[in-house]
């Protein structure tokens, strides 16, 4: 998607599996619906979510603040790039 | 293309939240689908916006699980007794005017046992924000009944369901003389933020109530599903009515939740009136706190200093 | 810790005819005490109306809060805000307190309260005098714990023992009782009020080192960590949960030992610097009456009319009663055949004493209901008693 010049943000979802209680919040309300919950167990026996649609992601960082467990954070792949 | 996952450590010092929270204390101890950490998230997002200095934020609470709030977050921080969180932060903001002073603390803490507290620094505008997490029970002692819990609902106090007519908070914040009221929904994590960032601007006692899931206690008894039912019910139910009356603002079991910014009006803050009236009273003299004594002998030195140069 | 002489602000200095209770906000004031926040009750609230009165002239801020859980919690906050912070109550109120004593001692964190006493239980006797919160003021929190209470016999020992309380409570970061009673709250006498460079306050034991190596708890020596305040960007956590020297929560049995012994070695290994007594007569004494606050200056008529008539009695007058100085009376009980304790209660600082001398001479209680104090005759017996 583009507007004239400006081109769609696009950001990396960095998910901390640990730290995961699988509570689906981060799933359910991302707007472009990046994330799935896997089938994989974490260490307390929560399923984490994983990134099934990466290129969707669009930097509203919803799932950054709607997770309870601090395990969400999403950064701007743009800055990623030129960063590396 | 897939994420990268970085492992523990990493991601603890990578993390943006890392400068509001100690993360080596993470994980932290509330249940899957409680709302509590997306209220902190709210309040570092509306910290991240400002322009105050970090240093310069004290964070306190009360008992409880919303309690520990002020032990996860990476700022002067008070973990008190319960009920007491408002009284604490009261002192530290008299003691210490420049400090921006948020309490966070649970339904029962502030209204309950604390709910003297509350009235009182809301009738003297105290400066303070005060961050109410309302999952509408005793969460950390085993989901009792509230002052906030709806008629009807089951608590384990009232198993049998409620007869008692709960506080809707904003009209007794509001009564009280509270200069800033809103109240939000944990799923309205865009609109908490806005608020608190309202809050940390304004002047004067300001209240956020955050209506918030307590998964394990409260809707388990009531058979009202995981933390995503209860965001499933915010969604529906829940209705935008800035400026509402606060007189009908009040929430029933599981009804319609108004929400947003009801109360936004100035008044002088407790300080601003001591300040003014010692200063109209007293005169010139008057100067609170005046100067400590390590400032006044940097002072003295200082100007020693200057008339030696002058010399 | 910094010695600095008073702010002379804060100082009214000259002589002055003032009640107990006048001298107390003086002497706070003197401390450098700046931050008041109280609930008033009778016998105390002079001592807040005095504090109120002056604070705008000082540059203090006095908070009349919404009961007394509320000014003791205010202290707390002041306190960690930066300020030297105070409070004053009697019986109903230093009940209410309790449970944030504990908070304070739990975080170290420095404040003096004063207990002008009246006579209970409950509401009792409200105007009248006693010393009946001294087992309360020694134990009256949850938890094992200690603090340190004085008790002045007269209004001069009132300001001279706020400026006492205050340098005490920086030292070792602990609530400073000052237990004074109706009696001397409301008698008025002489009180000498120094000029402010003679008058020696401590300042806080403020931290000054780099930022990652600050904890705000020390538990490995005798005396507390140094303090950090609110806004100095050392960002400390305090919780009365069981905590580790960051000031996290750490609740395993091994960290609440090395807690609870930091905040009780911290009292009793410096009992011999923290304490102090006024004595007379020991060298030859047979019975010593030990006393406090204003039951001292009725014993100290017993203890004339003894020596008349030929009774060799002496004095021990506790300034500092809790901690109480054990080795001091031990010693004294191993030389004299009786020790004499009257007070304005039921006996309660008298147990203490029977438990530390152990049988190695009499102990007779002069107890008393409250409401007044001792007949003089009383104690004289007591006395006599001790001797046969
Ligand atoms: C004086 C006192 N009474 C009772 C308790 C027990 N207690 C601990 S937390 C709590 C309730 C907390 O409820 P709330 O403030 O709503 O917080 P939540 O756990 O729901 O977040 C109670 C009653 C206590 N700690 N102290
Ligand atoms: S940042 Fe927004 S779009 Fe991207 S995954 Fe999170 S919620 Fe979805
Ligand atoms: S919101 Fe957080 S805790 Fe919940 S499933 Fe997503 S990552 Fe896990
Ligand atoms: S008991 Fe309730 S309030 Fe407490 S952490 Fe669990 S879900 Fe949250
Ligand atoms: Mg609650």
């Amino acid at each position: 998607m583009r507007f004239g010049k400006l081109k769609q943000k696009t950001g990396i979802v960095h998910i901390n599996k640990l730290w995961c209680k699988g509570c689906g919040f981060c799933v359910k309300y991302c707007p472009t619906g990046v994330l799935e919950l896997s089938k994989e167990y974490n260490h307390k026996g929560y399923h984490p979510p994983y990134v099934k649609h990466a290129d969707q992601c669009r930097l509203c960082k919803f799932c950054e603040v709607i997770c309870p467990e601090f395990t969400i954070y999403v950064t701007d792949e743009e800055e990623e790039n030129h960063s590396a | 293309m897939n994420a990268p996952m970085t492992d523990e450590e990493r991601f603890r010092k990578e993390n943006p939240m890392s400068e509001f929270l100690r993360m080596e204390r993470m994980p932290h101890i509330w249940c899957p689908g409680c709302g509590i950490g997306t209220v902190v998230n709210s309040f570092a997002e509306a910290l991240k916006k400002s322009d105050l200095d970090m240093d310069k934020v004290a964070v306190v609470s009360g008992i409880g699980c919303t309690g520990r709030v002020a032990g996860y977050m990476k700022f002067d921080s008070l973990h008190t007794t319960h009920g007491r969180a408002i009284p604490v932060a009261t002192g530290l903001k008299l003691a210490n005017p420049d400090m921006k002073v948020v309490v966070v603390s649970g339904d029962g803490d502030l209204t309950g046992i604390g709910g003297n507290h509350f009235i009182h620094a809301a009738r003297r505008n105290m400066d303070i924000t005060v961050i109410c997490v309302n999952n509408f029970t005793y969460g950390m002692t085993g989901g009792q009944v509230t002052p906030t819990t709806p008629t009807k609902a089951n608590a384990s106090t009232t198993p049998y369901g409620n007869y008692e007519y709960p506080f809707s908070l904003p009209f007794l914040a509001d009564a009280c003389g509270a200069t800033y009221v809103a109240r939000w929904t944990s799923l309205h994590a865009r609109n908490i933020t806005n608020s608190i960032s309202e809050a940390l601007k304004h002047k004067g006692f300001s209240f956020i109530e955050v209506i918030t899931p307590c998964t394990t206690l409260y809707a388990r008894r009531n058979r009202l599903g995981d933390g995503l039912d209860a965001l499933q019910y915010y969604h529906d139910d829940s209705e935008i009515v800035h400026g509402a009356d606060t007189r009908e603002v009040d929430i029933e079991f599981q009804s319609k939740i108004k929400m947003g910014t009801f109360v936004h009006r100035e008044k002088p803050t407790y300080l601003e009136a001591v300040n003014t009236h010692y200063a109209n009273v007293i005169g010139d003299e008057y100067q609170l706190y005046g100067k400590t004594t390590p400032e006044r002998e940097a002072e003295k030195k200082a100007q020693e200093q200057a008339n030696q140069g002058s010399k | 810790m910094r010695k600095v002489a008073a702010d002379p602000k804060g100082v009214d200095s000259g002589s002055h005819f003032m009640d107990g209770d006048h001298a107390l906000a003086e002497g706070a004031l003197a401390a450098g005490c700046r931050f008041f926040a109280g609930y008033p009750i009778t016998p105390s609230t002079e001592v807040a109306e005095r504090f109120a009165e002056r604070c705008p002239h000082v540059g203090g801020l006095f908070i009349q809060m919404e009961d007394e859980i509320a000014s003791i919690a205010a202290l707390i906050g002041g306190a960690w805000g930066g300020q030297k912070v105070m409070t004053v109550t009697s019986g109903p109120g230093f009940s209410l307190m309790m449970e944030n004593i504990g908070l304070a001692v739990m975080t170290e964190t420095p404040m003096v309260i004063c207990n002008v006493q009246r006579c209970g239980p409950s509401t009792g006797l409200p105007t009248l005098t006693a010393q009946q919160d001294m087992m309360q003021v020694r134990w009256g929190s949850q938890g094992d714990y200690r603090i340190i209470a004085l008790s002045p016999d007269s209004p001069q020992e009132c300001f001279d023992l706020a400026i006492e309380a205050f340098n005490l409570s920086e030292t070792y970061r602990v609530p400073v009782f000052i237990m004074t009673d109706e009696t001397v709250g409301h008698m008025h006498e002489k009180v000498v009020v120094p000029p402010a460079e003679q008058i020696e306050v401590l300042d806080r034991n403020w931290y000054t080192g780099p930022k990652e190596d600050y904890r705000p708890y020390d538990f490995t020596g005798n005396l507390p960590a140094p303090m950090v305040k609110a806004g100095d960007g050392y960002r400390f956590h305090t919780t009365g949960l069981t905590h580790d020297e960051r000031g996290y929560p750490a609740g395993s049995v091994e960290v609440h030992k090395k807690l609870l012994d930091h905040l009780i070695g911290k009292i009793d290994n410096n009992v011999d610097k923290i304490s102090k007594t006024e004595d007379s007569g020991l060298g030859d004494a047979e019975v010593v009456v030990i006393s406090y606050g204003i039951t001292s200056r009725i014993a100290a008529k017993a203890i004339a009319d003894g020596r008349k008539a030929g009774i060799k009695v002496g004095a021990m007058r506790l300034i500092t009663v809790w901690p109480l100085c054990e080795n001091r009376i031990r010693e004294i009980a191993s030389k004299v055949k009786g020790i004499v304790v009257p007070e304005i209660n039921m006996g309660q600082v008298v147990l203490e004493v029977e438990r530390v001398v152990g049988g190695r001479c009499k102990v007779i209680s002069v107890p008393h209901a409250g409401g007044a104090v001792h007949d003089p005759e009383v104690i004289l017996d007591a006395i006599k008693e001790a001797v046969k």
